[in-house]
């Protein structure tokens, strides 16, 4: 237990291990701490910002979607209101259709029945002149009476 | 050899245990290796203990060498291994420094790094079983061998001598001349009680590396000392000697603390010290 140079030895070794420590050892450990401190908050930022975005993105899809579903009605709208239109046309085509066909049969009906007026009245023209020679025995000057018998006709 | 001309008796034991391998001038004028106790003393002061700067120096180069080479090999990734443990040793050492210092310095946080380690790694020496390196030396012809550098007074006080230069040094930076001797002489009485100020502060100042390095001394030499005088016991019977084992086991668990604690104390005094220094006033 002598103090002797021992102490001068150590405390110089005590100034190099300080120094060499200083210089050699605690730089390159800080450094890389710091630098996993910056990895570790970047990656936070980053994951926050995913976060984010993921935020958004879902945000932007419930839009999406909504948007989707309201075109969807408004075709579905669109092609009700259309079929009903079709229907109502096809509806008032038939109408059409079938008063142009009651037009048709009814003008053909009273062409018909004209004609079978006109057919009946010559018959009548006939069997009345047929008839009157028959009375009057003697045969009609068809020529003579011919304003007549029209007359007649005219007024059947 | 010291043993052999007398008897192994405990009170050589205890002598022989607690006698540093000096380096110096013998008796005859002749340079060499001390053969007594008594020698050494007479060396005086150019006399240098072998084994203190030894273990110290190895000790301290293993420090080194650890934390440079993981230093060198250091990633920003997932660290593994020994990576781990020098942050966990360098984090705990920032934190402390954070804690306790309040100037900007960049010597301070490798500075408390440097005594931690170093003294942690000296103290943990002094687990090793007392007898197994020493008797070892003795077969190798080395009479005297301490391998705990802490308990040799010239270590601790080299350390704290170099915190004390390091105290001078940047209080005298920081303040200037007329500012630290100010602070010596015009503290706590103003200028007309100045002999007492001086006195005051001086006495304060001289106290840090002195309760600095004999708390060191003090705590590592009572362990050691408890420790052979319990190894004494192995001597004595067979009942004595499992008691003694026993005994070894519960002190040396228990020395842990003290080696780890005594570590700590003298960093975080020397942060402390240092933040002193670098306070215009306190």
């Amino acid at each position: 237990m002598n103090i002797n140079a021992t102490l001068i030895g150590q405390s110089i070794a005590f100034f190099v291990f300080v120094w060499f420590t200083m210089k050699f050892v605690w730089p390159p450990i800080m450094a890389a701490l710091e630098a996993r401190k910056k990895q570790i908050a970047d990656g936070l930022a980053a994951a926050e910002r995913g976060k984010h975005e993921q935020e958004l993105a879902e945000k932007a899809a419930k839009e999406k979607i909504a948007e989707a579903k309201q075109q969807a009605a408004d075709i579905i709208s669109m092609a009700q209101k259309r079929a009903n239109e079709i229907v109502e046309e096809s509806k008032d085509k038939a109408r059409v259709e079938g008063d142009r066909l009651l037009t048709a049969a009814n003008a053909e009906i009273e062409q018909e029945v004209n004609r079978a007026k006109e057919h009946l009245r010559g018959q009548v023209v006939d069997l009345a002149v047929s008839g009157a020679g028959r009375i009057l025995n003697k045969e009609i000057d068809a020529k003579a009476h011919e304003a007549l018998i029209k007359d007649l006709v005219a007024q059947i | 050899m010291a043993s052999e001309n007398e008897a192994l008796t405990s009170a050589s034991y205890i002598k022989h245990h607690l006698t540093n391998l000096t380096y110096g001038q013998l008796p005859d004028g002749s340079w060499g290796i001390a053969g007594s106790a008594e020698e050494a003393a007479a060396m005086g002061f150019w006399a240098i203990h072998i084994d203190t700067m030894f273990f110290s120096l190895g000790l301290g180069a293993l420090f080194l060498y650890i934390f440079s080479r993981v230093g060198k090999t250091m990633t920003a990734g997932v660290p593994t291994g020994m990576q781990n443990f020098v942050e966990w040793i360098v984090e705990f050492i920032d934190t402390s420094v954070r804690g306790s210092f309040s100037g900007k310095n960049d010597l301070v946080a490798p500075l408390a790094l440097t005594v931690f380690c170093w003294i942690l790694l000296m103290n943990l020496m002094d687990l090793v079983p007392i007898d197994w390196v020493p008797s070892l030396a003795t077969a190798l012809g080395i009479p005297y061998l301490k391998i705990v550098p802490t308990t040799d007074p010239n270590a601790t006080f080299g350390m704290a001598l170099g915190v004390f230069l390091l105290i001078l040094y940047y209080s005298i930076k920081v303040k200037g001349v007329g500012g630290f001797v100010g602070e010596l002489t015009l503290q706590p009485f103003g200028k007309f009680g100045l002999p007492v100020n001086l006195f005051l502060e001086g006495v304060s100042l001289i106290s840090k590396p002195i309760s600095l390095a004999l708390r060191l001394f003090g705590n590592l030499y009572a362990g050691e000392m408890i420790f052979i005088l319990i190894a004494v016991m192995f001597s004595a019977g067979t009942v004595l000697a499992a008691f003694g084992g026993l005994l070894q086991l519960g002190w040396a668990i228990f020395h842990i603390l003290i080696v780890i604690l005594q570590a700590f104390i003298f960093m975080t005094l020397t942060i402390v010290y240092m933040d002193m220094a670098h306070q215009e006033h306190h």
